[in-house]
């Protein structure tokens, strides 16, 4: 395997050149560095700033772009690959579900450019709707993964995977998690070597997979996975850091400083790629060892696999199997091992946590849909959003919610299955773009009762604000052609379609029971910016006539965080009051307040 | 015993308490909390950059992705010669800089046990979900823990009304920047090398009052240090009183079924009965507001409160 690992030589590190990256900055630079030429996305926490990263190189080096949904985004990552160019992906570990697909059938034909896909995952469920592992994809497709454990191996293991794509002719998937993703620590970055175009391979035996053509390339991935075995045994990808031999501990990525923070001169052996595991290496490994222990996030892969070579090791009888771990529960994990010494117990005391969920913006125009929705007592099947937070008191206003696009289907099915209540689904413009077409075209074609809130902020704003096909900006913010929503919606034959302004809260209401009493498909098209990208938004702020108010509470069921309780009460409820530095000014409060308490700010003349 | 009132103890604050520059290895841990928005990214990167810049390994984590939605919002600062995780152990932090009250109790579990340093804004940021139970009488889900609480389980503690402080320099969003200016007290970097680095993070046309929000900070921990100022830590506001007894009276024969007051409830708990013919359902969740007696175009509703004595009116 000497040639191979020859062939992998570092690109130059520039002297000196120590810059603090995020892992995300470091795996966007790790690819511009090695080369990449078309760098595609769709945005996802914790990924997200992956390709932006990515477009503060110059255009000349790399087109970066946001695609419409991952699985666009790796066919176009992809199709630069065939075009004999290295390629990058990015996605969150759910976007990987939705390019799965296309990636499936990539593993069979390889590359000609090398192909990275950048996936992260996040363990914890910061920000998701699951927790789902993504080595288990390498091992389904028999594809290679890294796993950086900082940033500094982010920039080196990518730079690298487009070199090992290229030389087994496999697409490599560089792993994050969102704890590598977001934190910062310093990298020596260096420069950029861009290797010359490959000619395209004029060879329908490898790019088009028909059966006859697919069924020996699964013969050449089996060989493919083999010799990547014998070359990871030899990298230095996987480090074995040596020690006493009582006990061995086997990680990789985000665990391994984990490991070191509460075992700092333990033996370890620390896996660079966590799949194919390095069956040899491993063997020996396992054998110089008393005790096996393996510390890895979510699944148990790597324990399974040693499991399998016929080893007795520890791992998730320890170190749990849901969750993102952290110093303490490896702490635990081996306190409870008999490794380490229990830490004296500290003095605990926990104060009473305050309930502090994520809401809506102040001012958001989501807020009146779901005013709208609740009080038309509607079944809502819900979708992945900012809008996703009206689930929660006071606006409750979502009965379900699965995956990105998923709601109008639910609702074809929750209507065609009897559901007596009108059925609402309510879906946001990103979403709508990345899934939500041919659902809607499944819901015309099916003839199914249904409303269809299209929730236009023109952004996609839960995961920052990114440009999406209907801004008509692109994700280096220059002008792009924009989506027509309302000709998009007819042109797939649906009949009742208006578009409503989310501030004028008795049009949203009216227009939504307007549009629950057409029999059809129905959308309504609801239409204002997001108050916080791409532009912030600041109008006059309101204020709460205090004498009058009653206390109804009614301004407190929009949810509006500018909104709070004051000190004064009338009949024992607590009056409101109004934070001028948060309202935006977008009235709703003024249009419930029955009484008309709540009163503009009059601007100041200067 | 400590002193229940007074939550600043000069006497015992060490100049660099935390900040191990010799050969030991292990790393200053810092942890950053407050509301989205706040600006708590902001003060953990220039922590980090400033610690970088006298050639530290540093490493911050943060986890952002809800940061913009008014969550609740942490990033760890570490550094020292040689850092391994990004996460700060619990029970590890030497400094807590929390930028809002709740916050920073929600955090203090997370203090080094007798020697971790406090440092919070005093400003409250009541979310929606702390006023949920509308009932006469019901208190704010806001922390309950008293001042005495607090300063019981602290090494060193301070309440700052950093962003008062801001807001008299005419920016509220330079509240951050006075707290860092407050840290900046318990750490050994220069103030030169911390002014320089603030500059770097703030708009050009705010430097000069970040600039001077920074030394408020700095100043008020240092006046804290040779005075003995008791500062009023914010309260937990406690319930009114007793809860009212509240009765309908809906009168059938002149309820016209139009749908007003079960469209209007703020507590959704009318509904148009079988005979259309509106009805409290859901008596447990009325608030008495009596928005349906005043918005019914026919008389139809009449609210009635039985007030306990002590209410006044
Ligand atoms: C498959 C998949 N890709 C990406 C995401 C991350 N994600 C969650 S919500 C969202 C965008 C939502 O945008 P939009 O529908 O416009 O709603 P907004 O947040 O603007 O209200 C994204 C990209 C995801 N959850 N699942
Ligand atoms: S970021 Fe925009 S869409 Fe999201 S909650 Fe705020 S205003 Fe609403
Ligand atoms: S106008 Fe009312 S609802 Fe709108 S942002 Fe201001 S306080 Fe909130
Ligand atoms: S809606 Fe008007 S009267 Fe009712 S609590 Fe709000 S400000 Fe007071
Ligand atoms: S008084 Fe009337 S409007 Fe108010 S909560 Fe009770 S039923 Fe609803």
């Amino acid at each position: 395997m000497s040639e191979t690992l020859e062939a992998v030589a570092p690109s130059a590190v520039r002297p000196n050149d120590v810059r603090p990256l995020t892992g995300n900055e470091a795996i966007a630079r790790g690819a511009w560095e090695a080369g990449v030429k078309v760098a595609a996305a769709y945005p996802g926490t914790p990924s997200t700033e992956i390709l932006e990263t990515m477009a503060e190189f110059p255009a000349e080096d790399v087109h970066a772009q946001w695609s419409t949904n991952e699985k666009v985004a790796l066919d176009v990552a992809i199709g630069a690959s065939f075009a004999g160019r290295r390629a990058l992906c990015a996605m969150k570990h759910v976007g990987l579900n939705v390019a799965a697909d296309a990636f499936m059938s990539q593993t069979y034909i390889g590359v000609n450019g090398g192909l990275v896909i950048a996936v992260c995952d996040d363990p914890g469920i910061h920000s998701s709707q699951n927790e789902q592992d993504s080595r288990i994809y390498g091992m389904l497709a028999t594809v290679p993964i890294l796993e950086p454990s900082d940033a500094q191996e982010a920039l080196d293991f990518t730079r690298l995977a487009f070199d090992l794509s290229e030389l087994f002719d496999t697409p490599v998937i560089v792993r994050s998690t969102t704890r590598l993703s977001h934190t910062r620590s310093p990298v020596a970055i260096g420069d950029r070597n861009e290797p010359p175009p490959r000619p395209f391979i004029d060879k329908p035996s490898k790019n088009v997979m028909i059966p006859a053509y697919a069924r020996p390339r699964h013969g050449v991935v089996i060989e493919r996975e083999a010799k990547l075995k014998a070359y990871f045994t030899e990298s230095s990808l996987n480090r074995w850091e040596k020690g006493d031999t009582g006990f061995g501990v086997i990680t990789a990525g985000t665990c391994y400083p984990y490991v070191r923070e509460v075992l700092p001169d333990a033996n370890v052996l620390k896996l660079g790629a966590s799949w194919p595991l390095p069956d040899d290496l491993l063997r020996r490994y396992c054998q110089s060892v008393e005790r096996i222990f393996v510390v890895e996030e979510l699944e148990p892969v790597i324990e399974k696999e040693i499991q399998a070579l016929g080893f007795k090791v520890e791992g998730k009888c320890f170190f749990p199997r849901t969750g993102e771990l952290s110093p303490e529960l490896v702490r635990a994990g081996f306190e409870q091992a008999g490794i380490l010494e229990p830490r004296p117990q500290q003095k605990t005391w926990t104060p009473e946590p305050l309930v502090r969920p994520p809401v809506l913006c102040a001012g958001c125009p989501h807020t009146s849909a779901f005013m709208a929705v609740r009080a038309s007592g509607a079944r809502v099947a819900g979708d992945i959003g900012c809008y996703t937070l009206a689930c929660l008191d006071p606006l409750r206003g979502m009965d379900t919610t699965v995956s990105m696009g998923s709601s109008i289907g639910n609702a074809v099915g929750m209507a065609k299955a009897g559901e007596t209540k009108p059925v609402v689904a309510t879906i946001g413009d990103s979403t709508f773009l990345h899934a939500g077409i041919p659902q809607l075209i499944n819901a015309v074609y099916n003839q199914a009762n249904i409303t269809v809130m299209l929730l236009d902020n023109g952004i996609t704003a839960m995961t920052g604000g990114q440009q999406h096909p209907g801004t008509g900006k692109t994700l280096r913010n220059e002008p792009a052609p924009r989506v027509d929503y309302e000709a998009l919606v007819r042109a797939v034959g649906v009949k009742w379609v208006r578009k409503v302004d989310s501030y004028d809260l008795a049009a949203v209401h009216q227009s939504l029971r307007d549009a629950i009493n057409y029999r059809g498909v129905a959308v309504l098209i609801a239409d204002r910016p997001c108050v916080l990208d791409p532009v912030k938004i600041k109008g006059p702020p309101f204020t709460v006539v205090t004498e009058q108010c009653n206390a109804c509470q009614a301004c407190m069921n929009i949810g509006c965080p500018a909104i709070t309780w004051s000190d004064q009460s009338f009949e024992g409820r607590h009056k409101v009051q109004i934070d001028q530095s948060l309202c935006i000014g977008c009235t709703l409060c003024a249009q419930v307040c029955a009484v008309d308490c709540i009163k503009i700010v009059a601007p100041v003349m200067q | 015993m400590r002193d229940p009132v007074t939550t600043v103890r000069p006497a015992a604050w060490p100049k660099t308490p935390a900040l191990k520059v010799g050969p030991a290895d292990d790393a200053c841990n810092v942890l950053i909390v407050g509301v989205g928005g706040q600006g708590v990214i902001m003060v953990s990167k220039v922590l980090a950059l400033l610690a970088q810049s006298q050639g530290f390994e540093v490493k911050q984590s943060e986890v952002h992705g809800m940061a913009k939605r008014g969550g609740s919002v942490f990033s760890h600062v570490r550094f020292g010669k040689r850092v391994w995780s990004p996460t700060i152990p619990k029970g590890d932090v030497d400094i807590l800089v929390a930028l809002e009250w709740a916050e920073g109790l929600r955090w203090l579990p997370f203090l080094k046990a007798g020697s971790g340093i406090f440092i919070c804004d005093t400003k409250r940021i009541v979310p929606p979900f702390a006023c949920l139970n509308r009932k006469p009488g019901a208190p704010m889900r806001y922390s309950k823990e008293t001042p005495a609480e607090v300063v019981a389980h602290v090494g060193e503690a301070y309440a700052i009304d950093a962003t008062d402080m801001a807001e008299q320099l005419g920016n509220e969003r330079a509240a951050n920047v006075v707290l860092l200016g407050a840290l900046s007290t318990a750490l050994d970097f220069s103030s030169t090398d911390w002014e320089r680095t603030v500059a770097e993070f703030v708009p050009k046309k705010t430097i000069p009052v970040n600039l001077e929000a920074f030394r408020r900070g700095r100043g008020w921990i240092e006046d804290a240090r040779t005075s003995t100022p008791a500062v009023d830590v914010p309260a937990p506001t406690p319930a009114t009183a007793a809860p009212y007894r509240i009765r309908l009276d809906i009168n059938p024969a002149w309820c016209k079924s139009c749908d007003i007051c079960v469209k209007m409830c703020p507590e959704r708990c009318l509904i148009l009965n079988a005979e259309r013919i509106a009805e409290l359902a859901a008596p447990d969740k009325c608030t008495g507001c009596r928005l349906c007696e005043w918005l019914c175009p026919d008389f139809a509703i009449r609210v009635n409160l039985d007030a306990p004595e002590a209410l006044a009116r």
